[in-house]
């Protein structure tokens, strides 16, 4: 009787007392913390990978774009066709069942089940109708990279490829075979020269004529309007006249110039022979450099990657902002978040000096915390009809009748424009300044307000010689918050001020100089409108993804900048530890 | 007796000037005989929202002394201190009733200004909290404030008051350095300098030593000896030893009240109340 009891009970409370041991060490483990150490590291540690993943794959997908990637000649067998010959740049690679391609009426061979297919480049749009198309890889076949293969961009239609045959002058061949390329570089140089003039004339100086002939315009407007007809106000009018003919004369002048330029810049061309055998004579006016990537070694390809890198941040969109460059955009942005800037601080740091120090503590503050926080959590979208309404079209259409009655119809400030996108962004950024800088104020020692105040300091002087410089790193966290959010706001932008080509910057040599009525071009919208309103899909997706790292690179230069400046005030005015 | 504080009161009429009331005696609440008073509590009460903190209160300050106000914590003795330089008014619901006068002008009148107040009394608070500026600015504050803007005389009155700190000789060479990285009794004697530079009359120190160390205290228990003979001290301590060494007269506080108040000697020797003996002996506190 005794024994078995003893045998059995053994085993149980044995094993019950392991498996007390066990949760015991458990509660301890989970008690000790480090479960929650791992958690939080965990988190922090997935955020970082999701960024730099990011970061990483908007560089590995935008950045080739620049690279001068060498081109293939080769024979494309497709055994449906006769074979072809292919001049292209290789761009993409997939992997694509067979049944697809069957589907789409390809001779495939049903055995083999996948096949890569090639997305290449061929260019010559003018030519070929498209300049990407789909191959499959298997059936091309002959691939060469000759050193002769010239790519060609232009001002239009987008890349040329082929082999330089001849180059003429007025019509006339001057070189020919090996030497074309020589003889036509310096001619490229000249031509590319002359254009630079030519949009010098055209931008700079006809478009200040222009810009000047408006203004008389709406200053003849202006006489109408008051009521000063030529024989009521002859002098006047005879001034208008007199600035008209004078900028006639000015404009004639210039015409004259262009039309010299033009005729010197359409006087040469380059022939080139396409892989098809068919030879096509581009003026020199349409190109704009060519090079020979095949023959480039690493180093002249870098360096071509960083002039074209340049190029892309300095130059002006062509071609529906699929080539060229994207400088207004970068511009505009920037300009826009500075405007913001300038408006939105003295703005929500007055409001909540206000709040936090002169009003008295109580339901009514309280309300108003609660609606500035909330005014943070109201979809941009509807700051974005809120600036369109009320700033664009009752502040702005008001300012036109009042002060530009003279452009009526045509409206002034009565349009969306940088001021109003500004001011529309600061709106939906104040929250962020107001609760950062009341953060600010209320963590100022009160016993610094008191030795101020003890000195004989009115609360004034105590504001604005102690407690405001003190703050101002809380509002410099606020400034960072809020330019960061601006810098990326898209949605709102495009009711307030944004379009898809701005035709003037800003801000030009034209007095007043800062043209805050105007529209501006701005990288997030460049973005939206590249990836998704581009005719020309297949080109314009390595630069939306060198735009995107452009943007982001713009908000970390402006955050860098200000997070800079907060920290030397930090610096400044460290607090005492109390 | 407070018939005779009235008529001294009455007959003074202008600020600026140190009044003798002659014939004055100790009393219950306390006061001085022949001394010339700087200021005069008269029947003082305060109240926190519906919390009354001061219950009563009528006692003289003399001029150029140093008078110290001790008693266990929540007596009210920094509550009353801060009344003399209105620092109160800045509570919200904090009330006063009765007068305070400086030489005379109640200080509670609707036409004083508490900024002008301030100037004339100067305040050093219990920790150190010098501004977060260079050490001559830290002086050159109050300055700045009353509209002095030459640097020559800047230069002089804060040397001055650096040097009537005794601070002088530990900083001269460092000016523009910041006030933060001064050890904690250093930093408590700029404020000090920073309080004499605008030449106060009077100077309330609320337990300026309790954040220091033994000799940074040493140092400012000194000093204290030395601004006496041009200011008007006022000072609140919880430490016993301090108010015996420094102070030349001494007032006991209890829950609001003024227990006592007299010649500095006499509460430490022979207190005349059984509640201010208990607490010097250390009954309770």
């Amino acid at each position: 009787m005794e024994p078995a009891p003893q045998t059995s009970g053994n085993a149980g409370p044995a094993n019950r007392n392991l498996a007390a041991q066990d949760l015991r060490d458990v509660r301890a483990y989970v008690q000790s913390g480090t479960p929650y150490v791992w958690l939080t590291a965990a988190a922090i540690a997935t955020s970082v990978i999701v960024v730099v993943a990011l970061l990483l794959l908007i560089a590995a997908r935008g950045m080739p774009y620049f690279w001068p990637a060498d081109v293939v000649v080769a024979e494309y067998r497709d055994p449906a066709h006769e074979p072809v010959r292919v001049m292209a740049e290789l761009v993409d690679s997939e992997a694509v069942l067979t049944a697809r391609l069957k589907s789409a009426g390809l001779a495939v061979d049903d055995k083999q089940a996948l096949y890569d297919r090639l997305l290449i480049k061929v260019g010559n749009r003018d030519q070929y109708g498209a300049d990407f198309r789909h191959l499959l890889s298997d059936w091309l076949v002959d691939r060469t990279t000759p050193d002769d293969v010239l790519v060609l961009e232009r001002t239009e239609w987008g890349n040329f490829y082929g082999v330089p045959v001849a180059v003429k002058q007025d019509g006339a061949v001057v070189a020919s075979g090996e030497g074309t390329y020589a003889a036509w570089q310096p001619l490229q140089e000249r031509a590319n020269g002359l254009r630079d003039e030519i949009g010098d004339i055209e931008k700079g100086r006809i478009g200040a004529i222009n810009y000047q002939l408006e203004q008389l315009r709406l200053d003849e407007r202006r006489l109408a309007l008051d009521k000063r007809t030529p024989a009521s106000d002859p002098a006047a009018h005879a001034e208008l006249a007199q600035r008209k003919m004078a900028l006639d004369a000015a404009y004639a002048v210039l015409q004259e110039e262009l039309g010299k330029l033009y005729d010197g810049i359409r006087r040469d061309a380059l022939v080139v022979k396409m892989v098809t055998g068919e030879e096509v004579e581009i003026p020199l006016e349409k190109i704009i450099r060519g090079y020979r990537p095949n023959g480039m070694n690493v180093l002249q390809k870098t360096g071509f990657y960083f002039v074209k890198l340049w190029e892309f941040t300095t130059d002006e969109p062509r071609e529906a902002n699929t080539e060229g460059g994207i400088f207004p955009a970068i511009f505009g942005t920037v300009l826009m978040v500075l405007i913001m800037s300038v408006i939105v601080t003295p703005f929500g740091v007055v409001a909540a000096v206000y709040l936090r120090e002169y009003a008295r503590q109580g339901t009514m503050t309280r309300i108003i915390r609660i609606a500035v926080n909330n005014l943070a959590g109201v979809p941009s979208i509807v700051f974005g009809m809120f600036g369109l309404g009320f700033f664009v079209y009752a502040v702005g259409g008001s300012i036109d009748r009042l002060f530009y009655p003279e452009a009526l119809p045509a409206p002034t400030f009565g349009t969306p424009g940088i001021l109003w996108a500004s001011l529309t962004l600061a709106l939906l950024t104040l929250p962020v300044v107001i609760v950062a800088t009341e953060e600010g104020l209320a963590r100022i020692p009160r016993s610094l307000r008191e030795a101020s105040l003890a000195l004989g300091a009115t609360k004034a002087e105590t504001l604005w010689r102690i407690v405001l410089p003190m703050a101002s790193p809380a509002m410099m966290t606020g400034l960072i918050l809020a330019v960061a959010r601006a810098a990326g706001e898209v949605a709102p932008l495009m009711l307030v001020g944004v379009v898809k080509l701005a035709p003037t910057l800003p801000l030009d040599a034209n007095i007043p100089f800062l043209h805050l009525e105007r529209k501006f071009m701005h990288l997030g919208f460049h973005i939206y409108d590249v990836g998704f309103q581009s005719p020309n899909v297949e080109a314009a997706r390595p630069l939306v993804y060198a735009t995107t790292l452009l943007l982001v690179g713009v908000i970390v230069l402006l955050n860098l900048a200000a997070i800079r400046i907060r920290n030397r005030l930090r610096e400044r005015y460290k607090a005492l530890e109390h | 007796m407070e018939d005779k504080v009235m008529t001294g009161v009455q007959s003074k009429t202008s600020l600026g000037h140190a009044l003798d009331i002659e014939g004055m005696s100790r009393n219950r609440d306390g006061a001085v005989g022949d001394e010339p008073i700087a200021l005069e509590v008269q029947g003082l009460n305060l109240y926190y929202a519906e919390k009354q903190a001061l219950r009563d209160i009528s006692l003289t300050i003399p001029q150029k002394k140093v008078t110290a106000f001790i008693g266990p914590s929540g007596c009210g003795k920094s509550t009353l201190l801060r009344c003399f330089n209105r620092m109160n008014d800045l509570i919200d619901g904090c009330r006063t009733e009765g007068a305070i006068r400086l030489y005379g002008r109640n200080i509670y009148d609707a036409d004083v200004d508490a900024a002008q107040l301030r100037r004339r009394i100067g305040m050093v608070f219990q920790k150190p909290n010098p501004f977060p500026k260079s050490i001559y600015e830290n002086v050159a504050y109050g300055l700045r404030l009353a509209g002095i803007s030459k640097k020559r005389l800047l230069d002089e009155t804060v040397e001055w008051a650096l040097k009537g700190a005794a601070l002088w000789e530990e900083v001269k060479d460092r000016l523009e350095d910041s006030a933060l990285g001064l050890s904690g009794g250093q930093q408590q004697r700029l404020v000090i300098a920073r309080a004499i530079a605008i030449q106060p009359e009077v100077i309330l120190l609320d337990e300026p030593c309790s954040a220091l160390d033994p000799i940074a205290t040493l140092k400012i228990e000194e000093l204290m000896n030395e601004l006496k003979a041009n200011y008007t001290i006022v000072i609140v301590t919880h430490n016993m030893q301090q108010a015996a060494r420094v102070s030349d007269y001494t007032a006991f506080m209890y829950l609001g009240d003024m227990v006592e108040y007299g010649d500095t000697d006499q509460i430490f020797t022979k207190p005349a109340k059984k509640q201010t003996e208990d607490y010097i002996t250390g009954r309770y506190g």
